[in-house]
């Protein structure tokens, strides 16, 4: 029997966490419940990778033969849309180096999906929908977290220039700027008591996503935020290969000028978009967070396993 | 200057702004989707108290004040400056008044206190937490109330330092007083 009064601290906050982790394991269930009921196949990429996709500000961690472990499993899932499969999902772990904090882990859990033929319009409905039958399934109480009322959308210029009084566009061309604004001044004033979705940002920070066919200053990216708190990000897909390889080298140049490495060129993925990824859309959503926020939890610390 | 990074800040660390020296009592770290990182600071100034908010971003850098922490004992009064001498050194190390507030009040002769020094010079003093005093001079409470600890009525003691007291304090009785807050702590029990 062990002996209950020499519980090590490091026990004792695992001891603490059993409840999240068994609300987590029923959100895990639900998830793939919901995913199987949408005629979606879940697949597992390589964790490791050889390239990771290019980003400005996120830094994949490297292993000591020079493999990467992934930010996302972005790349490795389009070039499942280009070999064919329609509608794919994935739960797993991506790591993003020095993110640590109340809404970040080194090491956290993606839930990211895609579904080709689909808009990114289509696409949000489609994850209002996950997200309220998750809710259900959880029992989790309006007070907590009500997602089964209207969802207020906002495009990203309305919204800076309306919390902020901001130009999006001016302070998206500015180093930082166009974070500091967000972060500062348009994030506490988003409506808390019920979801709320920023839609339509300036193409700098649409990485992956196609530009606005109406406007293409616009990027089709929207992200979710419940209870002020960014859970999921989605585009309309890139699919454009000579647009997609520019931004690598863009990136790329960035990165160099930040002082970060360059990534290897991801060679099988800008073979895959060369021969043709179909029209489609793509989420991720941060399965740590979504828990965190429907457990009525106000950090990480609460419902993750401890750093 | 020794410089900070941003990705070094954390909450409890020491900073300096504008030529003043900073505690940053809040740390969040923040990440908007595909964007830069930055690091939100609520700051606290060890002069003046005052706070403030700042933001981070990762390419900036921050100074790292020089802040020191010594030990010393007080030795005497001399009108503008309270004179103690350094632990280590025996130095004597003269602070001034409008530094040292109401805690000037409640020094004794050889209270050990930690002095923090910016830059070379006193900013701030931590006594020992119980001063003794005896009241000279309070009304005495009104019959009835002596139970209630919640109403307080003005006194002085023999200082001439004015504190609020519970209304069963009476003039002659001996009590503590915090000195982080310069406010009444409890009776001492007379022998």
């Amino acid at each position: 029997m062990p002996n209950a009064s020499t519980k090590p601290d490091s026990l004792a906050l695992l001891s603490g966490l059993a409840r999240a982790f068994e609300f987590r394991s029923n959100a895990l269930s639900l998830t793939r419940d919901f995913f199987r009921s949408q005629d979606f196949i879940e697949v597992e990429t390589p964790i490791a990778i050889r390239a990771p996709a290019a980003e400005e500000y996120i830094e994949a961690p490297q292993t000591k033969d020079g493999l990467f472990l992934r930010s996302s499993p972005e790349l490795e899932m389009k070039r499942l849309l280009a070999a064919g499969m329609k509608r794919i999902y994935e739960l797993s772990p991506c790591f993003r180096l020095g993110e640590n904090g109340r809404l970040h882990r080194q090491e956290f859990t993606m839930l990211e999906w895609y579904m080709a033929g689909a808009d990114y319009r289509e696409m949000l409905d489609f994850t209002i929908r996950l997200i309220r039958s998750l809710a259900k399934g959880l029992n989790v109480p309006d007070e907590i977290c009500d997602v089964f009322c209207d969802w207020e959308i906002i495009p990203v210029r309305e919204a800076f220039r309306k919390l902020a009084g901001a130009d999006a566009d001016q302070c998206a061309d500015e180093e930082a700027l166009f974070e500091t604004v967000l972060v500062e001044q348009v994030e506490p004033k988003l409506p808390k008591d019920r979801p709320c979705v920023l839609i339509d940002y300036p193409i700098r920070f649409g990485a992956f996503a196609r530009p606005k066919p109406e406007d293409p200053t616009l990027a089709e990216r929207w992200e979710i935020y419940i209870r002020g708190v960014e859970v999921a990000n989605a585009y309309g897909e890139l699919i454009d290969p000579v647009e997609q390889e520019k931004r690598f080298r863009k990136y790329n140049q960035k990165r160099r000028e930040n002082g970060l490495s360059e990534y290897p060129e991801a060679t099988e993925f800008l073979e895959a978009i060369r021969y043709g990824i179909p029209a489609s859309s793509g989420c991720a959503l941060g399965f740590d967070r979504i828990v965190m926020l429907l457990f009525g939890a106000k950090s990480l610390d609460e419902v993750t396993y401890p750093r | 200057m020794e410089m900070y990074s941003a990705s070094d800040l954390k909450k409890g660390l020491k900073i300096e702004i504008d030529g003043y020296p900073w505690v940053i009592t809040d740390f969040d770290f923040c990440k908007p989707g595909k964007g830069t990182a930055l690091y939100r600071c609520k700051l606290k100034n060890l002069m003046t108290g005052a706070s403030m908010d700042r933001t981070f971003r990762p390419v900036d850098k921050v100074g790292k004040p020089d802040l020191e922490e010594r030990e010393m004992h007080f030795i005497y009064d001399e009108g503008d400056n309270c004179v103690f001498s350094d632990s280590e050194t025996y130095d004597e190390v003269r602070i001034p008044k409008e530094i040292l507030g109401n805690k000037a009040k409640f020094l004794v002769e050889d209270a050990l206190c930690q002095a923090v020094f910016f830059n070379g010079n006193p900013i701030d003093i931590t006594l020992p937490t119980w001063y003794i005093a005896v009241i000279s001079e309070t009304e005495p409470g009104a019959r009835g109330d002596t139970a209630s600890s919640n109403v307080m009525k003005p006194a002085k003691i023999e200082n001439g330092y004015e504190l609020m007291v519970p209304l069963f304090i009476n003039q002659g009785d001996t009590i503590k007083i915090d000195t982080r807050t310069g406010e009444y702590a409890e009776r001492v029990n007379k022998a």
